[in-house]
């Protein structure tokens, strides 16, 4: 058994190693000092317990958007559709706390969440009927939808639903400050993670540990031998997407209700795609999908300070998520090469 | 005394292991110019090994390999190429929506930036014109049938020269006729000393019909080479597996009362375009019996096969088990004891990444005892049930967690029907399950299959093999076109009206 965990861990490790020499590399040849530059990063990541708690603010939507793409990938579905799902999934979370705004806390809070999900989960839930009953790539109609998303709630923020006060950002009107998602104790992390991480482990437990995980797997791993095996392929794909949809969504409602207050273009703030990176790197793992989220909440929580103080880009943690992207997904190849990282397997 | 110019090719006392696995020990064979020479031997005794030691992909550790009399160290495929040694291998090397003259002209090695397309054309068709098979140019490969598509494999090696033609199971994907053909042309090929063929084959009838001589391997031993006029089949039988080969009657009981199990109506199924592939066919099978349906592929048999075990969409008919409508569900399966036995079973039935011990449970996950406080899995109770039917199926595996795209044909074949056997089994429906295997996985699974009916399961086989169809039969039918067109019981078939009807006549 340790043989099968040895490698999943070794090689991503190594990969990230090489690709912060690549960003090294760059760094470099940008003029400047990338040994103070990963001094800095470290200590914008993970240097003091302020740090920390920015690293885990971030790294709260990207656990659930990496769900988006983690779950339909183990049933064969290459979904990149996670920012879309964190709009509408925010849009419509917004829209309810703005109608409810006068309900206890408690409801509005629960109805925000509740319509998220739903949005969110339907959203990504069409995607795979239209790819199962109809044959479109799920890959493209989930980008293509992601623009849609975006669309959909300019057009509302700009027209309808525009608080007319909110000036150089049009957003929805504010939920409420008492509707707002509160901290976890005395910290400054909002629920939002202690969500994430819940969403994950939960997925984990229903993929590795249910019959339901389980026929997920068998038909991503073999469609033929799933539909042999009496499966209900479609109804295990549509649900599945629901899932990750609804993971996706609840990450858009926590952007509302625990940071914005309002519906804006604050919510296609990249999440949905940082969330396929950390979901590739994770192995479509939900458990290892919590440590590397925060890995990425880190990289985003110092991409300020790399700004402030080595005169850097903002863009440049862009190119370092870009280099890792690259250098895990070669690094896929390796898998079965190295004799030497599985334990000895016992002979009957 | 060996006369320098007698032998086309010689290999000569090759060694060559694989860690531990001895695959050649001391293993020569010598081919003479100009004749048909067979290699046998069961899965497993080093033919492969012995041909890509010869044509380079692998280097023997020791050894020497002679080509008309001339030593030489082959290092790679394309070396052999340039001495002359061509290779048709088992599986289609064709590019399947190119055409023929395109297949044919960008196997030459060393191609001209601009291919003259006319040119190429005409000069194909005055060569090919003095070869023993023709073909159509403009055709894509793709809607060849197999036996042409071998045809045009063995004819792009005869264009390239080859002196000395390697073939590796050449048959095993084509019918009785179209073997025959194929290998008759190049038998004519030999004799008027254009060729020296070596060919790798697991049949009896095509080494008697075909060869002049054969040389027989055994567990990487060569066991000796005969003069195919001077032997009989027992004699090459008895060399191959080292026993005297009895073929081994199964145990037939008498068919009790019967039922109607599996009833199939007007049954139609469309093909990947769409085609119809399976055409109005009804059929009945009953409790302890087996229907053989025999064919030419592509009549039909793999759509078939694949709407019964609910891996394709049905386009009309009916098809019923226990005289109720049967339509696929995991619920119908469980409740029907339905079970199936596809062909290529690491294809069609099973996850090759995941364990021997996950594919084996693919039945009965969701019940009990693979499940703990109703929706859980219970994962050491997989490992358990696994290590069972390893040892109950005699499969040959370091353990039941390693995936089960590792283990061999015949072991993964063992796996999945023990899956499909463990339980009661009232309807089995079992295509081509000895595809490549060797003489004691046949028996074996043979047997099983013959348990099943004798217990009082319906049985429907449908194989490529008309042997095993004979052999395991009650009631024999042939499917062409989409149709069921004969049936007789193998006590009174007579092979050349069965093999009328399967040429679609």
């Amino acid at each position: 058994m340790m043989g099968r965990l040895f490698e999943p861990i070794v090689i991503p490790f190594a990969a990230l190693l090489v690709a912060l020499l690549l960003f090294g590399i760059f760094i470099t040849a940008a003029g400047a000092d990338a040994l103070g530059v990963f001094e800095s990063m470290y200590r914008g990541a993970f240097g003091t317990w302020f740090s920390w708690q920015n690293t885990l603010v971030r790294a709260a939507p990207l656990m659930l958007t990496a769900l988006c793409t983690a779950l339909p990938a183990r049933i064969g579905l290459i979904i990149i559709g996670g920012e879309g799902a964190v709009v509408v999934g925010g849009m419509t979370a917004a829209l309810t706390g703005i109608v409810l705004t006068h309900a206890s806390p408690i409801i509005v809070l629960t109805a925000m969440a509740f319509m998220g999900m739903t949005t969110g989960g339907l959203w990504i839930a069409a995607i795979s009927a239209l790819r199962h009953y109809r044959g479109v790539n799920e890959t493209i109609s989930s980008l293509l939808l992601n623009y849609i998303a975006i669309a959909i709630m300019n057009f509302l923020v700009f027209g309808p639903l525009r608080d007319p006060e909110t000036l150089n950002k049009p957003s929805t009107y504010h939920i409420g400050e008492a509707n707002m998602l509160t901290e976890m104790g005395s910290t400054s992390i909002h629920w939002g993670f202690g969500l994430g991480v819940i969403a994950c482990v939960a997925l984990w437990v229903l993929m590795r540990h249910t019959p339901f995980g389980f026929a997920v797997d068998i038909t991503g791993g073999n469609m033929r031998a799933a539909k042999l095996s009496g499966l209900p392929v479609a109804r295990l794909m549509i649900i599945t997407s629901l899932l990750a949809g609804a993971a996706a969504g609840l990450a858009g409602m926590i952007e509302v209700a625990a940071v914005h207050g309002r519906a804006n273009s604050s919510l296609n703030a990249n999440y949905g795609y940082e969330g396929i990176l950390v979901a590739f790197i994770a192995r479509h793992n939900p458990l290892a999908i919590i440590p590397v989220a925060i890995l990425f909440g880190g990289i985003r929580a110092s991409s300020g300070l790399l700004q402030r103080d080595h005169d850097l880009p903002d863009a440049s943690s862009l190119v370092l998520q870009g280099i890792i992207f690259i250098v895990i997904l070669a690094s896929e190849t390796l898998y079965g090469r190295f004799s030497w990282l599985r334990a000895k397997e016992k002979t009957v | 005394m060996t006369i320098p110019d007698k032998y086309a090719l010689e290999a000569l006392h090759i060694n060559k292991r694989f860690g531990a696995l001895i695959a050649l020990n001391d293993v020569s064979l010598h081919l003479e110019k100009s004749t048909f020479h067979a290699l046998l031997g069961e899965n497993g005794a080093g033919k492969s090994t012995l041909v890509k030691c010869i044509m380079g992909y692998y280097a023997p550790d020791s050894g020497e390999l002679m080509i008309e009399g001339k030593q030489h160290d082959i290092s790679n495929p394309r070396h052999a190429h340039q001495l002359g040694l061509g290779m048709v291998y088992q599986h289609f090397t064709l590019i399947p929506n190119m055409t023929v003259m395109e297949n044919l002209v960008l196997s030459r090695p060393h191609l001209p930036i601009k291919i003259d397309w006319r040119a190429e054309r005409k000069s194909l068709q005055e060569r090919i014109a003095q070869l023993p098979f023709q073909f159509q140019l403009d055709i894509p490969v793709s809607r060849m049938a197999a036996g042409e598509k071998q045809k045009l494999e063995i004819t792009k090696q005869l264009l390239l020269n080859s002196k000395i033609l390697i073939l590796d199971e050449p048959t095993s994907v084509l019918t009785p006729v179209e073997a025959d053909e194929v290998l008759g042309k190049l038998h004519a090929l030999t004799q008027e000393g254009a060729l020296s063929v070596l060919i790798i084959t697991h049949k009896f009838r095509e080494v008697m019909t075909f060869a002049d001589e054969v040389t027989v391997l055994r567990k990487g031993n060569c066991v000796g080479t005969a003069t195919v006029k001077n032997v009989d089949t027992q004699q090459l039988a008895k060399m191959m597996v080292g026993t005297e080969f009895v073929k081994k009657t199964l145990h037939r009981q008498p068919s009790l009362a019967q039922e109607a199990r599996l009833e199939i109506h007007n049954l139609k199924v469309n093909d990947d375009t769409q085609a119809q592939a399976v055409n109005n066919l009804s059929l009945t099978v009953h409790s302890g019996e087996i229907v053989g349906i025999a064919g030419v592929s592509g009549n039909g048999q793999r759509e078939l096969v694949e709407a019964l075990s609910g891996q394709r969409c049905t386009s009309g008919g009916e098809i019923r088990a226990h005289k109720q409508p049967y339509q696929g569900r995991r619920e119908d399966m469980r409740k029907s004891h339905f079970y199936c036995l596809p062909e290529e079973p690491l294809r069609n039935a099973c996850v090759p990444a995941m364990s021997i011990a996950e594919n084996m449970v693919f039945r009965n996950f969701d019940h009990l005892p693979f499940t703990r406080y109703r929706w859980l899995l219970d994962r050491r109770a997989m490992l358990h049930h696994a290590r069972e039917l390893i040892s109950q199926y005699k499969i040959r595996t370091p353990g039941p967690h390693v995936p089960i795209a590792t283990l061999s044909g015949g072991n993964v074949q063992r796996a999945v029907l023990a899956r499909e056997l463990e339980n009661e089994v009232d309807i089995l429906v079992v295509a081509n399950p000895c595809f490549g295997l060797d003489f004691s996985a046949v028996a074996e699974i043979h047997d099983k299959i013959m348990q099943v009916r004798n217990r009082g399961g319906a049985v429907l086989l449908v194989s490529e093999d008309l042997d095993e169809i004979l052999e395991l039969s009650d009631r024999l039918m042939v499917m062409s076109g989409g149709k069921l067109v004969y049936e007789t019981i193998p006590a009174q078939a007579d092979l050349a009206t069965i093999g009328r009807y399967m040429a679609g006549q």
